[in-house]
């Protein structure tokens, strides 16, 4: 699935980028990537609690890197949801989940893109604790990263500076939400906005930056520093 | 759809409306004398642009985001009550009916959420409008045609979601109600992933996010996806992007795109009577 025409053309910007985290982190350490999973991994040296970790940077950068991080977590689940499929996929959950792996892959690349030189890493996941030849575990947990991913761009858009930015994140979240229900639905029809994520009000969950990670953490092994991020 | 209804509405709770069109008094005058002679689907994109002069971004409030987003939901929930009640052998029981009702109950409490909030900024929330949901009969089975009945709550859900998009900019002042908002805009999306799988389920070769510009419905509601078509964001293009194999579909799939004031009342005029 992934075909990078020009390889050349990224591993300077990535050993660039690396020698300045090797410079500024000791601990950090280039991995080989495979399938499209893992690329960097954090090794020892743990410094002071206050300044270890992969530094999200500050301001407007620290969010979309925040959004950056979840992108790939999400991404990386689909692909590897796709690269064993679990029995008795149908062919339109097949076709389904193929979309929303190439929407969350769109999305981490639209972030890699855009932060640049100041993009963390990309992150180290475990997803040991998923059964993926599972129907029920796969979906499961699709559903649990949705709807999280729906409650932290909800929650994340207060603290975007940029307009152009909260209208970016805007673009993107109603496509988590549409991922959500739709995953919800292949679980039980018509659970696609229920009172465990829309209250009386009619209002969607939002969660801050630092809940939201505190959730998604058991599923990175990088080891992450959100001093900067709200809430 | 009766424009000065409209005007009248508007300055029951903004008195300043003529004021605000006053410097525009000419445009109003020439817009007036248009009715006459322009088609009357023209009509809806010559009001939206009057309230955008007249309520240009740069003095869009947060309440007028608040009233404008009010109406739309004021749209949908009597469109839900109305397909629920009108006739009672348009929504099978079932899933589809307890969808429809779970759908109608959020509208409901949208609208209540909203007036809430219009008023705690000491605001008098706007008067609902009288609503012809077959848009002066482009939708003329609407309620009693199941498929023309979820067509038509496709293209409100969409955009809804493109109507709170476009408004989110326009909140950053107040991060509650900008968070609100976005809470609220999620839910839209939501609805309208699952109205999709519904419509796909009865045959709409139609999935649950926004394929290019594709309704699967016609070209009457063209303008509801016109601008989801695009495959660049914030100057990246993305389908292809960094060498992963993303289809210009995908690309236009995984962005859902905002639209104006202007455009979202030109969509919603031929619903306003």
């Amino acid at each position: 699935m992934k075909n990078i025409p020009d390889g050349g053309k990224q591993l300077p910007e990535e050993a660039q980028f690396l020698s300045k985290q090797v410079q500024r982190r000791s601990f950090l350490k280039y991995a080989g990537a495979s399938a499209a999973t893992v690329a960097l991994v954090a090794a020892g040296c743990k410094k002071d609690s206050n300044d270890s970790g992969v530094s999200f940077g500050s301001k407007d950068t620290a969010i979309l890197n925040y959004a950056y991080a979840l992108e790939q977590l999400e991404a990386a689940f689909y692909i590897k949801v796709l690269t064993g499929p679990y029995s008795n996929m149908t062919d339109n959950e097949k076709s389904l989940l193929t979309d929303i792996r190439d929407h969350e892959i769109a999305h981490r690349e639209l972030f890699k893109t855009a932060i640049g030189n100041d993009a963390i890493p990309a992150l180290e996941v475990d997803f040991s604790s998923i059964n993926f030849t599972s129907r029920d575990s796969v979906l499961a947990t699709a559903k649990a990263f949705e709807d999280l991913g729906v409650s932290a761009y909800n929650g994340a858009g207060q603290y975007l500076e940029s307009a152009d930015y909260l209208t970016l994140a805007g673009k993107i979240v109603s496509v988590e939400a549409r991922h959500a229900a739709l995953i919800r639905d292949l679980i039980s029809n018509g659970s696609f906005a229920d009172n465990t994520v829309v209250d009386a009000m009619g209002l969607d969950k939002s969660r801050s930056p630092r809940e939201v990670l505190s959730i998604a953490q058991s599923y990175i092994i990088t080891e992450l520093n959100i001093q900067n991020l709200p809430g | 759809m009766n424009i000065l209804n409209i005007i009248e509405e508007i300055e029951k709770v903004d008195a300043d409306i003529y004021d605000r069109i006053n410097p525009r008094r000419k445009a109003m005058k020439s817009f007036m004398n248009i009715g006459s002679k322009v088609a009357l689907s023209a009509l809806p994109l010559a009001l939206g642009s009057m309230f955008n002069k007249a309520y240009g971004q740069n003095t869009g409030t947060i309440v007028g985001v608040l009233q404008f987003a009010l109406t739309l939901e004021y749209l949908e929930a009597e469109f839900y009550d109305k397909g629920l009640k009108q006739n009672t052998a348009l929504i099978p029981a079932g899933p589809g009916r307890n969808a429809i009702t779970t759908i109608g109950q959020h509208e409901t409490a949208h609208v209540k959420f909203l007036q809430d909030t219009i008023k705690s900024l000491s605001a008098t929330p706007v008067a609902k409008p009288s609503f012809d949901f077959t848009a002066k009969g482009t939708f003329a089975d609407v309620f009693s045609n199941y498929d023309t009945f979820l067509a038509v709550a496709q293209a409100f859900e969409d955009t809804g979601v493109r109507a709170y998009k476009g408004q989110a900019g326009n909140l950053k002042g107040n991060g509650a109600v900008l968070t609100a908002a976005l809470n609220i805009h999620s839910v839209e999306a939501r609805h309208a992933s699952h109205i999709r799988q519904m419509r796909k389920a009865r045959g709409a070769n139609i999935k649950p996010w926004i394929t290019l510009n594709q309704s699967a419905i016609g070209a009457v509601v063209d303008n509801v996806y016109a601008g989801e078509e695009i495959t660049q964001q914030a100057k990246i293009q993305i389908a292809g992007i960094n060498g992963f194999s993303i289809s210009a579909a995908a690309a236009s799939e995984s962005f859902d795109e905002p639209l104006t004031q202007q455009q979202v009342l030109a969509i919603v005029g031929p619903f306003v009577m």
